[in-house]
C-alpha cells in the first residue's frame, strides 16, 4: 500500500510541472502584455522607453523558456513572486487576502446544496412522477436556465431597494467597526444571504438531479426487494439500505468539486462586490498579470492533484483489486 | 484641491463609464447650496475597479488616481473653468523667454506625518519622474526640463531646454515626500514602497486611513491642511465592479455619488424620490468618440471617401439613439466651449445624396446586386472593429453600419477583447476601421495623435494621417508659451482637420454625476463637480453618519 501511495506521489510531480508548463505557454500566447495595458498603450505620453523599462523590470525581454525557468526556480523555493500590477505586492499575499471569503462562501454553499439536494432527490425518486417530483423537476430546469446575474439583480431590487431588508452588496456595512459584536455577526450574515442564495440556486438543480437518478437506480436493485421482502419498514429500506448506496456517486462528484472551492464565481462576486478569488483571477487575466494567474493556477492544480491522489489511495484502501492491478498502472 | 491627472492623450476603450472633467450645462446646481457649513459626516463614493497603487505618479488608470486625489497636491491645479491656479506653490513666474520658471512655495504646508514640505520635495519629485528606474507613464512631461533647483527652502527654479507650452501644467503632477521615498527611488523599487499600498503620505486635505483590497479605501479629514480642514470627516471609496450594482446601491442610498449612464439619467432616475435624494449634474467629457479609418487602406486614403462618410453619418441621430441626446456633436478634436475650440470650420450636415456624389467622384459609380458600390470589380465593404464590453461602442457601430449601407457601403462588425483589439489590430495596423474614443486631457497639445512622425509601431497616429501643414502647426503650438500664438496655430489646424476628416469626428459625450442632496457646496463647472471636494459639506441636521 505504501509503495502504491509513493508511486502515485512521484508520478504527480511531473504532472504538475507539465500543467504549469502548458499554462505558462498558453497565457503568454494571449495577445497583449502587461506593459501594454498598464500605462503603456493607454497613454500617448508614455514613451517606448517607459515600456522597455517595464519589460526589463518584469523580465519580459527574455526568451519565454528562460522566463519559465526562472519562474519555476522561484516556485521551487515557494516564492510565487510579485504581482505585475502597479502595487507590486507578493502574489501569495494577494491570494491570501481573497481566499478566506471565497472558501467560506463556497463551503457554506456546498453544505446547503447537499443538505437540500439529498432529501429532494430522495423524495423525487421514491415518489417518481408524483406532484412533488413534477414540481421539483420544473424547479430544477428553471434553476438550470436562470442566469446568475439576472436572478441576483432581481433579488437585489426586491430585498435591497424595494423592501430594504437586506444589504445590496459588499461584505460589511460601513459603520461595522462601531457595531457591537453580535450586530457585527448579524451584519456579516445579512450581507451573505443573497450571494449564497443565488449561488445555491443554480447548484442545487444539478445535485438534486444526480441524487434522484442515483436513487432511482438503487431502488430497482434486488437487495432493496429483499429488504422489503424480509419485512423491513419502508423508512429503513430507503433511509438505510438505499440511501447509503445512492450516495456513492454523489460523494465522487463532491470530491471533484473540492478544487473548485477556491475558484470563486466571477459573476456572483462581481455583482455583489465581494472581494474574492474569482474577481482577483479575472482582473489578473485582463491585466495580463502573469504571476498572479500562475500562482492561482498552481494552487488549483496542486489541490486537484492532491484530491485525485487521496481519492486513488482511498479507492486502493477500499478495493483490493485496485491495489493489485495498480502495479499495472491505473490512473 | 484635487491633484490633477496630467495625462494628455488617453486612448479609451471607447465609451465606457470613465468620466473626465469639463464644460457647461448643469442640471441642478442651485439645489446643491444652502444650509450652514458644518464639520462631520461621511461621503460614500463608488469605484468600479480595484485600486492598482497609491502613488499616482506611477499608475496609469483613472480610478487609482481618483481614489488618492484628495491625499496629494501638485504645485498648481485647475479651477472650475480649467484655468491653472496655485496649489502648493503660492505663485509662479515664467520669464519672457519662456525658459525660466520660478515657483514660490507655501510656507505652512506639512506632510501627513508632520514633516514640513519644502523645495527639496519638489526637486526630489522631478528627480523621481526622470529617474531611469521609475516606471512612470508621465515621464515625457519632464523631457523638456533642463534643470530644477531649490533656490531656498521655499523657492524652486525650473529651466527648460526650449519653450514648452505645457510647462506650468506639468507641475500639477503629484509632489511626493523625499524623506520617505528617496531610498525606494534609488533602488528602483517605488512600487514596493509601503507608501504605494499601505501608508501613502501626502499634503492633501484628506489622510489615508484604511485599504481593503477589492473592498474599500478610506480617507479622513486632515486637520492640518494648509487651506483649513475640510468639512466632511471621512470619505469611503467602495469598490463595486458592476455598474448595475452601483446604481442599485445609489437607489438604496448605499452610495452618495456615482456617474449615471445616459439611460439611467434620462429614464430611470426621473421620479420624485430620486430627485429628492440626489442632484444630477451634466457636463461634457474631455473625450470624443470617432470612427477611425486606416489611411493605409487605399479606399480611405481618398479624402472624398472620408468626407462622404461624414455626410452619410447622421450625428444627431447617433447622439439621440446611443446617448439619448446626452452628448455634443464634435466638429474636430477640441471640445466646444473651450478657448482652443474653433467653431468656424467646415461642417458635414447629414446629406446622403452629397455622400453618394462624393463617392461617385472617387470612382465608386456602379452598384452590384446587393446594392453595394463597386469599383474595379470590388464591392465597397469593410470590417469595423469594436472593443468588447462597451455596449455603447456596439450601438454606435450598428448605427454607422445602417447609415453607410444607405449610401451603398457594406460594414461588417467585429467585436474583440480590448487587449487583442489593441495589440493585434490597432498596433499592427491590421484594421480598416474602428469605433473608438480619444481622451484629450486639459492641455490642447495633440502632437501624438496627428503628427506624421508619430506613425511608428508603438505610436498613436495609428490611422497614419500625414499633412505637412498640420505637422508645422502642431510644432508651433507646442513650442511657445504664448496662448495667443497657440490659438492661431490650433485654429488653422482645426480648419484643416475638418476639411480632411482624417477620422470621422462624432461626439463629445456628457458625464452625468448624481450626488446626494444632503451634500452642499458643490459648484459645478466646465471641469466637472469633484474639483472642490474639500469644500463640500453636510449641514448639521442632515448628517447621517455621525458615529464614525
Amino acid at each position: 500500500m505504501l509503495w502504491y501511495a509513493l508511486r502515485r506521489l512521484v508520478l504527480t510531480l511531473p504532472l504538475l510541472i507539465g500543467i504549469t508548463f502548458i499554462s505558462f505557454g498558453v497565457i503568454h500566447l494571449a495577445p497583449g502584455e502587461p506593459v501594454d495595458l498598464q500605462a503603456g498603450d493607454l497613454n500617448a505620453q508614455s514613451s517606448a522607453q517607459a515600456r522597455q523599462l517595464l519589460r526589463e523590470m518584469y523580465g519580459l525581454d527574455q526568451p519565454l523558456a528562460v522566463q519559465y525557468g526562472n519562474w519555476l526556480g522561484r516556485l521551487a523555493r515557494l516564492d510565487f513572486g510579485r504581482s505585475f500590477a502597479p502595487d507590486a505586492r507578493p502574489v501569495l499575499q494577494k491570494i491570501g487576502e481573497r481566499l478566506p471569503v471565497t472558501l467560506m462562501l463556497n463551503i457554506v454553499e456546498l453544505l446547503i446544496i447537499v443538505a437540500l439536494a439529498v432529501p429532494i432527490g430522495m423524495v423525487s425518486a421514491t415518489r417518481q412522477y408524483s406532484a412533488f417530483d413534477k414540481i421539483t423537476t420544473v424547479f430544477v430546469f428553471v434553476g438550470f436556465a436562470t442566469p446568475d446575474f439576472w436572478l441576483a439583480l432581481l433579488l437585489m431590487i426586491l430585498f435591497g431597494t424595494e423592501l430594504g431588508w437586506l444589504p445590496i452588496s459588499g461584505l460589511r456595512s460601513l459603520n461595522w467597526e462601531y457595531m457591537s459584536f453580535w450586530r457585527q455577526q448579524w451584519d456579516f450574515v445579512g450581507h451573505l444571504i443573497l450571494p449564497i442564495l443565488v449561488a445555491t440556486f443554480g447548484g442545487l438543480a444539478g445535485f438534486s438531479r444526480y441524487m434522484r437518478q442515483s436513487m432511482l437506480e438503487v431502488i430497482r436493485q434486488d437487495y432493496i426487494q429483499s429488504a422489503r421482502a424480509k419485512g423491513l419498514s419502508e423508512r429503513v429500506v430507503i433511509g438505510k439500505h438505499a440511501l447509503r448506496n445512492a450516495m456513492l456517486p454523489l460523494v465522487t462528484i463532491l470530491g471533484l468539486s473540492l478544487p473548485g472551492l477556491i475558484g470563486g464565481s466571477v459573476i456572483v462576486e462581481s455583482i455583489f462586490a465581494i472581494p474574492g478569488m474569482g474577481q482577483l483571477m479575472v482582473q489578473a487575466v485582463f491585466e495580463r498579470d502573469y504571476p498572479v494567474i500562475m500562482g492561482n493556477l498552481v494552487i488549483v492544480a496542486v489541490l486537484t492533484l492532491v484530491a485525485n491522489l487521496l481519492a486513488d489511495i482511498a479507492y486502493g484502501l477500499v478495493d483490493p483489486r485496485i491495489r493489485m492491478s495498480g502495479r499495472g498502472g491505473r490512473r | 484641491m484635487r491633484a490633477h491627472l496630467p495625462l494628455v492623450l488617453l486612448l479609451t476603450a471607447a465609451l465606457g463609464g470613465c468620466g473626465s472633467r469639463v464644460d457647461s450645462a448643469v442640471d441642478a446646481g442651485a439645489a446643491a447650496r444652502g444650509g450652514a457649513p458644518a464639520y462631520g459626516d461621511t461621503l460614500i463614493q463608488a469605484l468600479p475597479a480595484n485600486i492598482s497603487g497609491l502613488i499616482p505618479n506611477i499608475t496609469g488608470d483613472k480610478y487609482s488616481h481618483d481614489a488618492v486625489a484628495l491625499i496629494y497636491n501638485g504645485l498648481v491645479t485647475h479651477d472650475k473653468d480649467t484655468n491653472l491656479i496655485p496649489d502648493l506653490a503660492e505663485s509662479w513666474d515664467l520669464a519672457a523667454n519662456c525658459l525660466d520658471l520660478t515657483f514660490k512655495l507655501r510656507r505652512n504646508v506639512r506632510w501627513h506625518d508632520g514633516r514640513p514640505f519644502t523645495a527639496a520635495d519638489v526637486v526630489f519629485t522631478y528627480q523621481l519622474m526622470v529617474h531611469p528606474k521609475t516606471p512612470s507613464p508621465y515621464k515625457d512631461d519632464f523631457g523638456e526640463v533642463e534643470s530644477v533647483e531649490a533656490v531656498d527652502a521655499h523657492t524652486v527654479r525650473v529651466r527648460y531646454k526650449q519653450a514648452f507650452a505645457k510647462a506650468i501644467m506639468t507641475w500639477s503632477q503629484t509632489i511626493l515626500p523625499k524623506h520617505l521615498l528617496e531610498k525606494y527611488m534609488l533602488e528602483g523599487k517605488l512600487r514596493e514602497a509601503p507608501q504605494n499600498f499601505t501608508a501613502p503620505v501626502g499634503t492633501g486635505p484628506y489622510k489615508f486611513r484604511e485599504i481593503r483590497s477589492g473592498e474599500k479605501f478610506v480617507v479622513v479629514a486632515n486637520p492640518d491642511y494648509y487651506a483649513g480642514p475640510p468639512y466632511i470627516s471621512r470619505i469611503v471609496y467602495r469598490i463595486i465592479p458592476s455598474q448595475a450594482t452601483i446604481f442599485l446601491e445609489l437607489k438604496a442610498k448605499g452610495v452618495d455619488q456615482s456617474n449615471l449612464t445616459a439611460l439611467q439619467y434620462k429614464r430611470q432616475t426621473d421620479y420624485p424620490a430620486f430627485r429628492k435624494a440626489y442632484n444630477k449634474f451634466r457636463y461634457a467629457a474631455n473625450v470624443y468618440t470617432y470612427l477611425g479609418l486606416n489611411h493605409k487602406d487605399p479606399r480611405f486614403a481618398d479624402k472624398r471617401v472620408r468626407q462622404a462618410f461624414a455626410y452619410a453619418i447622421n450625428k444627431r441621430d447617433l447622439i439621440d439613439g446611443v446617448r439619448l441626446g446626452l452628448a455634443r456633436e464634435a466638429t474636430g478634436p477640441f471640445k466646444p466651449g473651450t478657448w482652443v475650440y474653433n467653431p468656424n470650420v467646415r461642417t458635414y450636415p447629414y446629406d446622403p445624396a452629397r455622400a453618394k456624389a462624393l463617392l461617385a467622384e472617387a470612382g465608386w459609380t456602379t452598384t452590384n446586386a446587393e446594392g453595394l458600390l463597386v469599383k474595379n470589380g470590388q464591392p465597397f465593404s469593410f470590417e469595423l472593429l469594436i472593443s468588447q464590453g462597451s455596449d455603447e461602442g456596439r450601438k454606435i457601430a450598428e448605427v454607422i453600419q445602417a447609415q453607410l449601407r444607405e449610401v451603398g457601403v457594406g460594414v461588417e462588425l467585429r467585436v474583440l477583447e480590448w487587449a487583442a483589439f489593441l495589440k493585434e489590430h490597432i498596433k499592427k495596423r491590421r484594421f480598416a476601421a474602428a469605433a473608438m474614443a480619444w481622451g484629450i486631457g486639459l492641455d490642447s497639445d495633440q502632437f501624438g495623435i496627428w503628427h506624421s512622425s508619430q506613425t511608428g509601431p508603438d505610436e498613436f497616429n495609428f490611422i497614419s494621417y500625414k499633412n505637412a501643414e498640420v505637422d508645422a502647426l502642431l510644432e508651433r503650438g507646442r513650442n511657445t508659451c504664448r496662448q495667443s500664438e497657440r490659438k492661431r496655430a490650433y485654429d488653422r489646424m482645426q480648419e484643416i482637420l475638418a476639411e480632411d476628416q482624417p477620422l470621422i469626428f462624432l461626439f463629445f459625450r456628457d458625464v452625468l454625476p448624481a450626488v446626494a442632496t444632503r451634500v452642499r457646496g458643490i459648484v459645478p463647472g466646465p471641469i466637472g463637480v469633484e474639483y472642490n471636494m474639500n469644500e463640500w459639506y453636510v449641514p448639521k441636521q442632515l448628517q447621517i453618519y455621525t458615529s464614525g
